[in-house]
């Protein structure tokens, strides 16, 4: 390279950054104050983009007219931020965080549809900037006078941020409350306005970064999730809660990206090695390397400890009789079911396996996963592809494929046990990327964005009733031995790791082990249920392992509660069931779920199951 | 005196340039009762946290029976005879007592990795047997998160001897309990030590229980040892008037 390119490949990156910086920022504000894990953060920004792209058509391709859309954009999306506080969170803040979490997915599938239905499935692509559309001519090279803008917006905000947190009141409590929520509570200070605000405020940075990136990117309806993944590890890499970190941290990862694009293909001792394809994959690599030497990220500290947390409840032995009873159920389902019935009620087996791999690992081992799909993805894509690729048996496949998934949960699981919380959360989710980029890119073995073909069970299994006792007798097998091993001396291992670290090192017990060791065990599950529904469906797309895949686990787990063992089978029933209902008669089936969720969610702060649970205990408390 | 179950030599510790402890020695019996005092600050938790293995000291010599477990982590010297009990309690709050009590005994027999076993079916009866000695065998089947605090403390002291210790280290025992519990619990634990020939090492804020349940008494400021002796001794010592009272020498 020469020093001329590197500088453009520098100015690029940092371009890149800006916007990046101003959604994380935002995202890391939010978190600070109200310690929640805001996924509808990427949707504030995708709101941003469509919100500019209409405005600018209203007010007319001039400078005025561009920058007053970019503005108005913000801070419309800010609003958008307090509807959502005021509306559903702050009535959840007592709920726990698990609890917040899927609100605030259900929040994205509600403003995924609201955009659709708006703007159109079409990707819109905006103007350039009026009176910026012309290049620079930077050391013999042209770089747009745009980018050049972008680059000064990042600093700008940054000190406008640094000025406002530390020369106001305002700043001043909300650096207090990042500290310690509680004693500015404590204070006597008004916590309901303080959190609004903060929304209201992360809300316009996360719609400033979209507006702001519309001469540079079509608005789509797939930007949601994918920002909110890069806002993630930039976070995590800058350290949660630190704005100067998000910041570098921004930069790096835009920097690193434009580099690969830029470097393009290379050959190193005759192979040739692609660093274009490498920039779906590059923070993710960086995000592993900075958790692993700085577990806190580039400038963060290490979360406090927080206080009067509630302990999680006994967990109740399942009845055998109970179990098998359904088990019988589910068994003559067929004979009264039409083919219909039978196909979805496979799809419910599979993902119940993999709700309860889910809820193994973030209920009783306590390390919550937003990238549990990675498995489940692994699982159905080694399925298919050993069928396909390698000419093994069906069978073979379906015994193999779990095996493959647990290795790679051991590979993944061996950096995610060294952290614990939130940062454990996006470095598995930042896993479940880089999976998904591999299977995404790699055209010549998994079929890339088509995914892989006419994966159908051998003959024997051709009929669909057929399958869907295979599926029952593999999956219904996997759950009840997780649950079996929950009640295990190693499942107890867990759950007592899961109440103390402390006090399990204090007599003797290796947490990590463990932990390890449960990681590839549920990994492996959810590897079998990915292939079991591989072979069920007949293909395998990328979606399989995708972030949203993982945030339908999350959403069965929760919408069952992560405080039963029933709960993650329900959620898994309910969620599958009603989506196919929902979207045989409606385009906007996200809506409807999204609200059927937030209704839950209001409703039944405990998940369904233990809504129903404490229903029934109240009823008969009022009977005694 | 018989030999040392607990010998710590010159012992170092500092963060950036501040001298926490600095060249504590001293060393504890099997079934002695020793308390290490000190105010605020003086390094007492410091000191503490090199003998479990939570921190490496600068420089110093830890044996426990002979044997150096300077950089050993707090499970393996666990695994050599070290009970604990924590400041701010720290047990398993989603099981009940007795499980509690069974999970020190299934780790200690390294019976934990068992996947399909059911757990609790083993060590039922040595974990009753333990609380019986604590009193807590009627609330065996109660969940250690809705137990009061001073019932915690004893659940704790059950875990503590799960391993059959040769010493047991108490960081703070009767932080936040009544002072009536208070003595109650010490005595308690001075009985079993000596029963059972533990050696003990506690910090304590409470000079009625450090006085009335120690065997000896060792004082830390500024992360310096300035007195040791029997409490008598100790009482009479000008060093620890002089730290305690702020009167001159």
């Amino acid at each position: 390279m020469t020093l001329a390119s590197i500088i453009i490949q520098l100015l690029n990156g940092l371009a890149a950054a800006a916007s990046l910086f101003l959604v994380s920022a935002g995202l890391s504000l939010i978190f600070g104050v109200t310690r929640i894990v805001n996924f509808a953060h990427g949707s504030l920004y995708m709101l941003g983009l469509y919100g500019a792209y209409s405005l600018i058509q209203f007010f007319g391709r001039t400078p005025l007219g561009f920058w007053g859309a970019v503005v108005l954009a913000a801070l419309a999306v800010g609003l958008v931020g307090i509807l959502i506080e005021v509306l559903v969170l702050r009535r959840i803040y007592r709920a726990p965080e698990l609890f917040q979490l899927l609100a605030t997915f259900a929040v994205v599938l509600v403003i995924k549809d609201i955009a659709l239905f708006t703007w159109g499935a079409e990707d819109l692509v905006g103007p350039r900037a009026p009176g910026l559309s012309m290049a620079v001519e930077i050391m013999g090279r042209r770089i747009p006078a745009y980018d050049l803008v972008l680059i000064a917006i990042g600093p700008v905000v940054l000190g406008a941020l640094w000025l406002l947190l530390t020369r106001t009141r305002w700043g001043a409590l909300v650096r207090a409350a990042t500290q310690d929520r509680e004693m500015v509570g404590a204070l006597g200070v008004d916590q309901a306005r303080l959190f609004t605000s903060v929304f209201f405020v992360g809300s316009v940075l996360a719609g400033l970064g979209g507006a702001l990136q519309i001469p540079r990117e079509p608005a789509n309806l797939e930007l949601d999730l994918a920002i909110i993944a890069d806002a993630f590890v930039i976070t995590v890499v800058g350290g949660l809660g630190s704005i100067g970190g998000a910041f570098l941290a921004a930069i790096v990862i835009g920097v690193a990206k434009a580099f690969c694009v830029g470097i393009g293909s290379v050959t190193w001792f005759g192979f040739e090695v692609s660093f274009s394809k490498l920039t779906l994959v590059v923070e993710f690599l960086i995000m592993a390397l900075v958790l692993v030497v700085r577990p806190y990220g580039l400038l963060g500290k290490p979360q406090a400890a927080q206080r009067a947390a509630e302990p999680a409840p006994r967990l109740q032995v399942p009845s055998w009789t109970f179990a098998l009873v359904w088990l019988a159920l589910l068994a003559l389902v067929p004979l009264a079911a039409d083919r219909y019935t039978t196909i979805l009620l496979t799809d419910i087996v599979c993902f119940a396996l993999f709700a309860v791999s889910l809820h193994f690992i973030m209920g009783p081992a306590g390390m919550v996963s937003f990238g549990h799909a990675a498995y489940f993805g692994i699982g159905a894509y080694a399925a298919g592809l050993l069928l396909k690729r390698f000419g093994l048996p069906m069978e073979a496949a379906l015994l193999l494929a779990p095996l493959i998934a647990g290795l790679f949960a051991i590979v993944y699981g061996w950096f995610c046990v060294r952290l614990s919380g939130v940062y454990l959360a996006m470095l598995t989710l930042a896993f479940a990327q880089i999976s998904w980029s591999v299977v995404f890119q790699w055209d010549s073995m998994t079929g890339g964005s088509n995914g892989v073909f006419g994966v159908w069970p051998s003959a024997w299994l051709s009929d669909k009733t057929a399958y869907y006792y295979l599926a029952l007798v593999l999956c219904g097998a996997g759950i009840l031995f997780l649950w079996r091993v929950l009640f295990s001396p190693f499942g107890y291992a867990l759950r007592a790791g899961r109440d103390s670290p402390l006090r399990a090192e204090a007599i003797g017990i290796d947490l990590r082990g463990f932990q390890w060791a449960a990681f590839a065990l549920v990994g492996a599950l959810a590897g079998l249920a990915g292939a079991v529904y591989a072979f069920s469906k007949g293909s395998i797309s990328p979606s399989s392992i995708s972030i949203a895949q993982s945030t339908d686990g999350l959403i069965m787990v929760l919408l069952g509660g992560v405080e039963t063992l029933t709960g993650p089978v329900v959620g898994a029933a309910i969620f599958t069931w009603l989506r196919d209902v929902v979207a045989r008669n409606t385009e906007f089936w996200r809506a409807v779920m999204g609200g059927v969720i937030l209704l839950i969610v209001l409703l039944f702060p405990q998940g369904l199951v233990g809504g129903l649970k404490a229903l029934v205990v109240r009823w008969r408390e009022q009977r005694a | 005196m018989s030999r040392a179950v607990l010998q710590v030599e010159g012992l170092h510790k500092s963060f950036g340039g501040v001298q926490a402890v600095a060249d504590v020695s001293f060393a504890i019996s099997a079934g002695e009762m020793l308390a290490l005092i000190g105010p605020n600050g003086a390094g007492k938790s410091t000191c503490f946290n090199m003998l479990n293995g939570q921190l490496a000291p600068d420089s110093g010599i830890v044996r426990l029976e002979g044997r150096d477990i300077v950089g050993l982590r707090p499970r393996a010297i666990w695994r050599l005879g070290v009970g604990r009990t924590f400041q701010i309690t720290a047990t398993f709050a989603s099981l009940s007592v007795r499980e509690n009590v069974q999970m020190a005994l299934y780790s200690h027999a390294g019976r934990l990795r068992s996947l399909l076993s059911r757990f609790g079916a083993a060590f039922g009866g040595e974990a009753d047997a333990l609380l019986d000695q604590v009193g807590m065998l009627d609330q065996a089947e109660r969940t250690c998160g809705v137990l009061a605090y001073g019932d915690l403390k004893r659940v704790e002291l059950a875990i503590a001897l799960a391993n059959e210790p040769r010493l047991l280290l108490m960081d703070e025992p009767t932080a936040g309990m009544a002072p009536k519990e208070r003595v109650a619990l010490m005595e308690l634990t001075a009985r079993l030590a000596r029963a059972r020939n533990i050696a003990v090492l506690f910090t304590e804020h409470d000079m009625d229980v450090v006085f009335s349940q120690a065997d000896r008494i060792i004082v830390l400021d500024r992360g310096v040892l300035i007195a040791g002796g029997t409490p008598p001794e100790v009482r009479a010592n000008p060093n620890v008037r002089a730290v305690y009272l702020g009167s001159a020498h």
